[in-house]
């Protein structure tokens, strides 16, 4: 998850500035590019899930209640950057920001989700994540 | 960060004491993964009740004897 969303936003970025060219950012045709890096995204992640529980052994497939009170953890963390990007693409709306903008700040906006519920779950699994 | 837990646990002793039973075995005894017995004999993650009591009844001794609780100022309870 946090390989496949840095790397397909890094892909986007790429793309994106390199059509720019020093012009314009908002002038960029970016919703093809956007598009097709979040399906690849996806795809990614669900090829190297896979990849990942055929060559690991059996046990690491399974799942118990520690590994789905982590993930519930990971996700709520994550949860608050999605927010933070609807009210920012809101104000941006509000606004009247070129689309341009509020695409990206909503991509952005999944993808730092990503990346913070993820790292959450990393900092779980090895330091513990139960507050007392 | 986070805060270790209080609570301390006796599982280590208690599977050398049961035939050196593995941590696999055990987990596969309550039915979870081996990495959630490491997890709680290291103290990084808190049981559910309910888990604590099949723990020890793998065992076959009381909630007492595989887990503890030291005396000290209680934390978090204000």
């Amino acid at each position: 998850m946090l390989v496949t969303s840095v790397g397909a936003y890094g892909i986007y970025l790429a793309i994106v500035l390199g059509r720019a060219g020093g012009g314009p950012l908002a002038a960029v045709p970016y919703v093809s590019a956007l598009l097709w890096t979040v399906g690849g995204a996806i795809v990614a992640s669900i090829v190297l899930h896979i990849a990942v529980s055929t060559f690991s052994g059996a046990e690491a497939g399974r799942k118990d209640v520690r590994d789905r009170e982590i993930n519930r953890f990971g996700e709520y963390i994550g949860q608050s950057f999605v927010v933070i990007g609807g009210v920012a693409a809101l104000l941006m709306a509000m606004a009247e920001l070129d689309y341009f903008w509020i695409a990206n700040v909503i991509y952005l906006g999944f993808v730092l989700s990503a990346v913070l519920g993820s790292v959450a779950k990393i900092v779980a699994y090895r330091r513990g994540f139960q507050e007392w | 960060m986070v805060k270790p837990t209080r609570v301390t646990n006796a599982i280590r002793t208690l599977r050398f004491a049961h035939g050196e039973m593995t941590q696999a075995e055990l987990a596969r005894r309550i039915g979870v993964t081996r990495q959630t017995i490491i997890a709680i004999e290291q103290g990084r993650y808190s049981p559910s009740l309910e888990m604590a009591f099949q723990i020890a009844r793998v065992f076959s001794v009381g909630l007492d004897d595989v887990f503890q609780y030291p005396d000290g100022e209680s934390e978090g309870v204000q």
